[in-house]
């Protein structure tokens, strides 16, 4: 069974329609990159995934439950489903510690004791175990992404949406990102990535899926569809993003 | 009989000024807690909420303070309810009070980025606990500053009530002018203690602000 099932869902802001009929299942342990020129609505689906837009058409389900069900219960539907934004978004009067363990401790009700050590766990998969106490302004743009996947492994989902993680990072930044994506790939995370980094797809992505004017315009296994596109605007983007 | 203007006179203005004091104090506390309300259900994603909150805020800004005194005080015994200055000048600041504390604090609340409740959100946390640990704090930082700056309002408003008769600094004052003759003097007097009581509020309130930016 797929851990992410979606059909046919339609989403509008007003008048203007951003996602056209878009269906895509994503199986246990997928990694799956999403790329597309800016307005294609990558984001937009990311972020109908864990409900935090409503779509107008279709099913989203993940791991079962639909999402887009008045009936469901979203709030434990998110302890199943992490996302990292691009700006990164840690609550700025926590402290490192605090940011991770504020959801554990509120939403899993977790003894105090118990979401600190989760967070020493945590900031040690991203190689930030000395940050525990330090608050976000103290960090560089690099180790704040970190910590914000950190908040995110702590409540242990099945599922984690990246949406263009390191382009808020210099290109020295971004590299450290990437490794710590790179580990979550490999200890068999299902994740899905909006990305411009076409070298981490082609390598970690085991499905790259191409976006164009709202709808999935090209998809499949991450080296052919990045070595041989099939259509001309999967070809015109990617020779664009590769200069 | 024409009295001097003394020590001992001073020593009555300073005790209405307790009058004062108590009369902020109380209006700041009912104005704090009907505030809150009004400042999260205008923010609140429920429309009939935001609506009515928003009226409220436009009634009691839209009117002055002292015809609110007034309805109050001359026109409750009216209607068989009996009030003393001093209920009628708490409530009517309560009021006054909790329409502007609204809209500072949301304002304080709506600058907060929307991305920090989505992050929130995504975590799990229901709209409640994104308040309450998320935004809250956060904004607490942004509206001190004018919430002091209301309180200081408030001090100095409070001597609207001398109208209905409630005795505090200003009415003390206007007693004293009258026994003594020495209106320059007396009200000279009566600022200096306004003085007194809103100068260290504002120092405080900058001493908080340098607090929390180092926190941060
Ligand atoms: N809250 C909103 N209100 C109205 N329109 C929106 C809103 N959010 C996104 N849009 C529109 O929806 C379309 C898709 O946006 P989306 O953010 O999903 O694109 P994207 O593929 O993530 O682009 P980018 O690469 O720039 O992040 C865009 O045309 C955008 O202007
Ligand atoms: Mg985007």
């Amino acid at each position: 069974m797929s851990l992410v099932e979606i059909h046919g869902i339609n989403k509008s802001y007003g008048s203007v329609q951003v996602l056209k009929d878009v269906s895509l299942d994503i199986a246990k342990g997928e990694v799956v990159a999403v790329i597309g020129r800016s307005g294609s609505g990558k984001s937009t689906m990311l972020r109908c995934i864990n409900g935090l837009e409503p779509v107008q058409a279709g099913v989203i389900r993940v791991d079962g439950t639909q999402v887009n069900d008045p009936a469901t219960n979203l709030r434990k539907l998110r302890q199943e489903v992490g996302i990292v934004f691009q700006s990164f978004n840690l609550f700025p009067h926590l402290s490192v510690c605090d940011n991770i363990t504020l959801a554990p401790r509120v939403v899993k009700k977790q003894a105090p004791q118990a979401a600190r050590e989760v967070a020493r766990e945590v900031l040690a998969r991203v190689g930030l175990e000395d940050k525990l106490d330090a608050y976000p302004s103290q960090l560089s743009g690099g180790q704040q992404q970190r910590v914000a996947i950190a908040r995110s492994l702590a409540m242990r989902p099945k599922l984690m949406l990246f949406d263009e993680v390191t382009s808020a990072l210099d290109p020295e930044l971004t590299g450290e990102v990437l490794k710590v994506l790179e580990s979550v790939a490999k200890e068999g995370m299902t994740m899905i990535l909006v990305t411009h980094e076409m070298g981490f797809a082609r390598r970690f992505g085991s499905r790259v899926v191409f976006m164009h004017e709202g709808r999935i315009h090209e998809q499949g296994p991450a080296a052919a569809v990045l070595a041989e596109p099939k259509t001309p605007e999967l070809q015109t983007f990617l020779s664009a993003v590769l200069h | 009989m024409i009295r001097e203007f003394g020590l001992i006179d001073v020593m009555y203005l300073i005790a209405a000024a307790r009058w004062t004091l108590a009369l902020t104090a109380t209006a700041f506390v009912g104005a704090s807690l009907i505030g809150i309300v009004i400042a999260i259900a205008r923010i609140l994603p429920f429309a009939p909420l935001r609506w009515l909150a928003a009226a409220y805020i436009h009634i009691v800004q839209g009117t002055p303070l002292l015809v609110w005194l007034f309805v109050i005080f001359f026109g409750l015994p009216l209607a068989g309810i009996s009030v003393n200055p001093w209920i009628a000048a708490a409530t009517a600041f309560s009021v006054y009070g909790s329409a502007f504390l609204g809209e500072i604090w949301r304002g304080a609340l709506v600058s907060i980025a929307k991305t920090q409740w989505e992050a929130g959100a995504s975590l799990g946390l229901s709209l409640g606990e994104q308040l309450r640990y998320v935004i809250v704090p956060q904004s607490i930082r942004v509206a001190i500053p004018p919430t002091v700056g209301f309180l200081v309002q408030l001090i100095k408003n409070t001597s609207l009530a001398a109208v209905i008769g409630f005795v505090e600094l200003t009415r003390e004052g206007q007693l004293t002018a009258a026994g003594t003759y020495k209106p320059f003097a007396v009200y000279i007097t009566v600022a200096a203690i306004y003085f007194a009581m809103c100068f260290p509020l504002s120092q405080w309130s900058r001493s908080i602000e340098r607090k929390l930016d180092v926190a941060r």
